[in-house]
């Protein structure tokens, strides 16, 4: 199929940005939208132009590093589907396609469609562990954990970090990937020790970094590639006012 | 052969870990604290490395060259993690466990570092429960596990099909709380170009800021390459588009010795190449061999689709050559016997390089399964197959998913088509027992090194000897060399050794971006990849092997010629990135394929045409290559070989037989 | 932490949102059921000794402050979040299709919430400030709350504006009512479904039909022929 592209390019940080069009040719159905984008690239350095820079790696929908605004949706049209598990079937032959990269102040452009999500890890840094240095743990089968928490506790580990529910937020809000983190470990018994003072340390961390509030409005939720749950959101409210009342 | 000490402590084999834990010198606390540890990776054994030797008290650096540790392609592990921990009261044991390791790699590893490793299984799952790492859990609270490739006992630990991402996620987070503590420095967005040697020890190394483009000296009392394997030497492969081997390889260079590099692990269950376009491969998790069925039709060039085939036109031949294991034989007995199937014209799909993996019995299996469980009477075949699909989905939905996503076909309703894709390279960095390379201070650990699996990886392994390797063996055996080096002040880096290295590494980056030749790298890249497939891929012979190598050398002068960069060297710049990670391939391509052309025998992973018994299965030469080949680099496109002797006190070697 | 570092924190202030809202909501219950009483058949009767009872309370008083202050930082803590969020994001998309993934009143409770205002402001000068301030209620030779009720709605537009208004409130508080359960960390994959059914019945089965019903029947002389 056809298609025309439209690629935010940006030197660096500093650099203003704009757009710039593209058309390619030659696409099939069964790539993937990355694949889309090398072939874009090949063929710019075949022009001797500069390739777009992009974030990626595992290219399996995992590690979370696949970050592109597509047609207005963060990891475009598909549900539960980051951009690298995108494939061009969900474009038709002749479609303007507008990429752009991740916009939040946590978030700011490095260069095209790179974006700086340090931020996140900051956040982990700031209590989203269980303090338990190597060595120190008892047998795993002494900790016994209902399967229905395991499984809830679970399915809010799953979160790759993409930065989906930010770039998706009409606040930017990083609400859904602080909480699931905060309840993955709140589910847990190991998790108790510090359960206080890690949501109230996250969420700090969360305040300091520039992002918006949470509205409930639920993009986040949609646009998860993982299909992580507002419920987590409201968890964590629980939490940190559990955690302030009870102090 | 005098060059190689293995340093395996002496002893019973039982007993060699306990009594090295127990007379390794140690450093005081305070002496830890003035010391700098560079790890470079943040995959599962740099991770785990990093945070627990900054637990102990050492200043540690960590280096990754994503934009966060928590990306590292240990995330993309599905399967699970071995442990002998014999929850399920199945037999299993530690010996066991090791015994299996050992036949599984074909009896191309040392017992001593083996055994050590399934000493520590036990406890990686203990620390990683600890750290809040959700394993999937039976119904009464306790720990659920599943069978693997290779073994006949249940002792993979798992958390659906996202295992990797649980436990690096662990590893991540003992690690940021380390990060936050201070004790660790986190350089993200950075790649190692090369190590600093002083006075013929590792004393740190030169990496690029991928952001800025600066090169940066870094010093470490020890550095600890942690970087993964090097399949994307076949540019298409399971791995990350950035996993790579030049770390390794630069280590190579500075006089550490490389391991079996020969030893490829293609995995069986990978979703088949749909085009030229194709940028990786895809992997299917090996537990859908638990339960899915493999097969292919009877008839060769048969067009018809898998539902219009009936049951006795249909050849399932794993069950049919290996009863014994079925389904479920190593990865690399069912990667040959794939390639033998559409070899012999029999494979499936448009390529016809794919075979069946077939979940309808599985799916009826669950669903009477699920019938007893919900007490349910009278129920139709829709009800059933509906229930059993719903058990499918609740074990393998991720991996599913994942598929319909790629092929656009219902694999509920279709088979999935697979076929052998590389997925993990057991050969890498030449270490001894305390994973020291041949250098002095330099270390390596996980993937990156060759230690443990020998010939053949078993399935959930990788996981296990990478925290093992991090949380577990490294903050033991460092202690020997930095024991010795408590005396030695941090070097400051404008020490003429730093001044040369990055001299050296930017006069690399000068030349690459001065080429401004006409072909992409990725051009190189696949042109290399398909060398290595074709002649030194699932099966290897010496002609094939010889061609390979003079095709790679011409490939290396005409890259060092014909490669175009765009852009400029001091902002982010993506290709310059690649180029420099596949001129070390195509470097890594040409030893690999001498390691292959050397090692006549067929072992493991590593199959040699001429070495195999009368009914195709691999034969192994244990009078003339019972030993590990290290090579020396000797400049590029020179190396000599050293060989290790491997000795085995416990385990007889036998042919393995899965039959 | 101290409690002025809790509301000062990003999930502090949306506490004080929902509790402040939840507050409301339950006021507008209160409020529907006084005006209900317009139904009654009795020359209004049961409505004019409540507005008297409502005017004169102490208790009532006492409440009102409450009210007020209650609107007040809703309102001062919405206009600033509407600040910080607006901050969160120095550079828009070009293309935002988050109309795709959330509904406009969800994302709107910033401009559903001033039309409100507004109507409140216009509300209050008509019915709250003459009996309330002025103490025109109740006595002899004051005004007939009930019949000024009635006199109100014969004025077309002035309905129509009552209807525009109520239906905003009704939109606000189907996202607001069961958003605040949310913030306030009220909500379970359990109880999900429960809470956004009760949410939308609230909304408009209670509040929407509720007030809308007291424009409407008076305006087609259906309700206050007693009068």
């Amino acid at each position: 199929m056809n298609l025309t592209l439209k690629i935010w390019r940006q030197k660096n940080a500093k650099d203003k940005g704009g757009f710039a069009l593209y058309t390619i040719d030659g696409i099939s159905e069964d790539m993937s939208f990355l694949e889309m984008i090398d072939v874009l690239n090949e063929r710019l350095i075949g022009k001797n132009a500069e390739p777009v820079a992009f974030d990626h790696d595992c290219r399996e929908g995992i590690c979370g590093m696949c970050s592109m605004f597509i047609n207005g949706r963060a990891h475009g049209p598909w549900a539960g589907t980051t951009t690298c598990q995108l494939h061009m079937r969900a474009f038709k032959d002749g479609d303007t396609i507008t990429i752009e990269p991740w916009r939040a102040a946590g978030f700011p452009v490095v260069k095209d469609l790179v974006v700086d999500r340090s931020a996140f890890d900051r956040i982990i840094a700031s209590g989203g562990f269980v303090s338990v240095n190597t060595g120190n743990a008892k047998d795993a089968n002494n900790i016994t954990i209902p399967k229905p928490d395991a499984d809830e506790s679970f399915a809010a580990a799953a979160c790759i970090g993409c930065g989906a529910c930010v770039a998706s937020c009409k606040n930017s809000s990083a609400m859904l990937f602080v909480s699931a983190k905060v309840s993955q470990l709140a589910l847990l018994p190991q998790g108790q020790v510090e359960r206080k003072q890690r949501v109230q340390s996250m969420v700090a961390q969360m305040d300091a970094e520039g992002f918006g509030n949470c509205t409930n409005t639920g993009s986040c939720e949609a646009e998860c590639p993982k299909e992580i749950s507002l419920t987590h959101i409201a968890r964590m409210n629980r939490e940190y006012m559990m955690a302030n009342i009870m102090e | 052969m005098t060059k190689l000490n293995s340093k395996i402590p002496a002893g019973d084999l039982e007993t060699k870990w306990t009594k090295y834990k127990s007379s390794v010198p140690l450093v005081n606390p305070a002496n830890k604290r003035s010391i700098e540890i560079i790890v470079v990776g943040s995959g599962l054994a740099g991770a785990s490395a990093a945070s627990s030797l900054a637990e102990l008290g050492y200043q540690v650096k960590c280096f990754c060259f994503q934009d966060s540790p928590r990306r590292a392609h240990s995330i993309a592990a599905q399967g699970g993690i071995n442990a002998a921990k014999n929850y399920q009261n199945d037999g299993d044991s530690v010996y066991r466990l090791f015994y299996d390791t050992v036949k599984g790699g074909d009896y191309r590893a040392r017992e001593g570092n083996v055994y050590r490793l399934a000493e520590v299984s036990a406890n990686i799952i203990d620390q990683c429960v600890a750290q809040g790492v959700p394993f999937a859990r039976e119904y009464g609270g306790y720990l659920s596990n599943r069978s693997f490739g290779g073994t006949q006992v249940q002792r993979t630990f798992y958390a659906a099909g996202q295992t990797g991402q649980q436990l690096l996620l662990g590893a991540y987070s003992a690690l940021e709380r380390q990060v936050g503590l201070g004790t660790v420095k986190m350089y993200s967005r950075h790649e190692m170009l090369d190590i600093v040697m002083i006075d013929g020890k590792a004393r740190g190394i030169i990496a690029r800021d991928l952001i800025s483009g600066k090169l940066e000296r870094h010093f470490g009392h020890a550095v600890l390459l942690c970087t993964g394997g090097y399949g994307n030497v076949f540019f298409l492969s399971t791995n990350a588009m950035g996993s790579n081997v030049t770390a390794a390889w630069k280590a190579h260079k500075q006089g550490a010795f490389f391991g079996n590099p020969c030893y490829t692990q293609i995995h069986p269950t990978c979703i088949p190449v749909s085009g030229d376009h194709q940028s990786k491969l895809t992997l299917m998790s090996e537990s859908l061999r638990n339960d899915g069925r493999i097969w292919v039709p009877k008839a060769k060039n048969d067009a018809r689709k898998a539902n219009e085939i009936p049951e006795e036109e249909r050849d399932y031949y794993l069950e049919r050559r290996y009863p014994a294991f079925g389904n479920l034989v190593p990865r690399d007995v069912a990667s040959r016997a794939a390639k033998e199937r559409c070899d012999e014209g029999c494979g499936v799909g448009t390529s016809k390089m794919a075979v069946y993996l077939d979940f309808a019995a599985a799916i009826e299996r669950y669903g009477k399964i699920q019938v007893n469980k919900m007490n349910l009477h009278n129920v139709s075949k829709e009800r059933i197959l509906e229930l059993g699909k719903e058990a499918v989905k609740e074990k393998y939905g991720n991996l599913f998913d994942m598929y319909a996503k790629i092929t656009g076909e219902n694999p509920y309703e279709t088979p999935m088509r697979i076929y052998p894709a590389v997925h993990y390279t057991m050969g890498g960095l030449w270490v001894d027992y305390d994973l020291m390379t041949s250098v002095p201070g330099l270390y390596a650990l996980g993937e990156a090194n060759f230690s443990d699996h020998g010939a053949n990886r078993l399935g959930a392994s990788a996981l296990m000897q990478g925290l093992a390797d991090g949380y577990f063996v490294i903050p033991y055996t460092i202690g020997t060399y930095l024991s010795q080096d408590i005396r030695t002040k941090a070097i400051p880096t404008d020490h003429e050794a730093f001044v040369e290295a990055e001299k050296k590494v930017q006069e690399q980056l000068d030349t690459l971006m001065n080429i401004k030749g006409t072909k992409s790298v990725d051009h190189f890249h696949k042109k290399l990849g398909k060398i290595m497939w074709d002649k030194c891929g699932m099966a290897r012979n010496e002609k094939g092997l010889t061609e390979a190598i003079s095709a790679i050398r011409a490939l290396r002068e005409e890259f060092w010629k014909g490669v175009r960069i765009p852009g400029t060297q001091n902002e982010m710049n993506l290709e310059l990135e690649k180029a420099g990670r596949v001129a070390d391939f195509i470097e890594l391509g040409e030893l690999m394929c001498k390691d292959a052309l050397n090692r006549k025998e067929s072992c493991g992973g590593h199959f040699r045409e001429e070495s195999a018994t009368e009914d195709g299965e691999a034969k192994r030469d244990d009078d003339n290559f019972s030993y590990v080949a290290a090579w020396e680099f000797k400049g590029v496109g020179e190396s000599e070989l050293h060989k290790e002797e491997l000795k085995f006190d416990v385990v007889h070697p036998s042919q393995r037989s899965y039959k | 932490m101290t409690i002025t570092q809790f509301i000062n924190s990003s999930l502090g202030r949306k506490t004080v949102m929902a509790a402040t809202g939840l507050f409301l909501c339950v006021f507008l219950v209160e409020h529907l059921y006084g005006n209900l009483l317009l139904f009654y058949t009795d020359g209004g009767e049961a409505f004019i000794e409540y507005s008297h009872t409502l005017v004169h309370s102490l208790f009532i008083r006492i409440v009102e402050i409450f009210l007020f202050a209650a609107i007040i930082v809703h309102v001062v803590q919405a206009i600033h979040l509407t600040r910080l969020n607006s901050t969160a994001r120095p550079v828009k998309y070009t293309e935002y299709k988050v109309g795709e993934t959330s509904n406009w009143f969800s994302r709107n409770m910033g401009i559903t919430g001033s039309l409100i205002l507004f109507f409140l402001v216009v509300h209050l000068w008509r019915f709250f400030v003459p009996y309330r301030i002025t103490d025109a209620v109740g006595g002899e030779g004051q005004i007939n709350v009930a019949q000024d009720v009635k006199l109100a709605f014969q004025n077309g537009w002035y309905v129509l504006f009552y209807l525009v208004s109520i239906a905003f409130l009704t939109f606000h508080l189907n996202h607001g009512f069961q958003s605040a359960f949310k913030s306030l960390g009220l909500n379970s994959k359990k109880h999900e479904q429960l809470l956004s059914v009760s949410g939308s019945v609230f909304a408009f089965g209670i509040v929407g039909i509720g007030f809308a019903s007291i424009p409407v029947l008076f305006y087609f002389g259906i309700a206050g022929s007693t009068f």
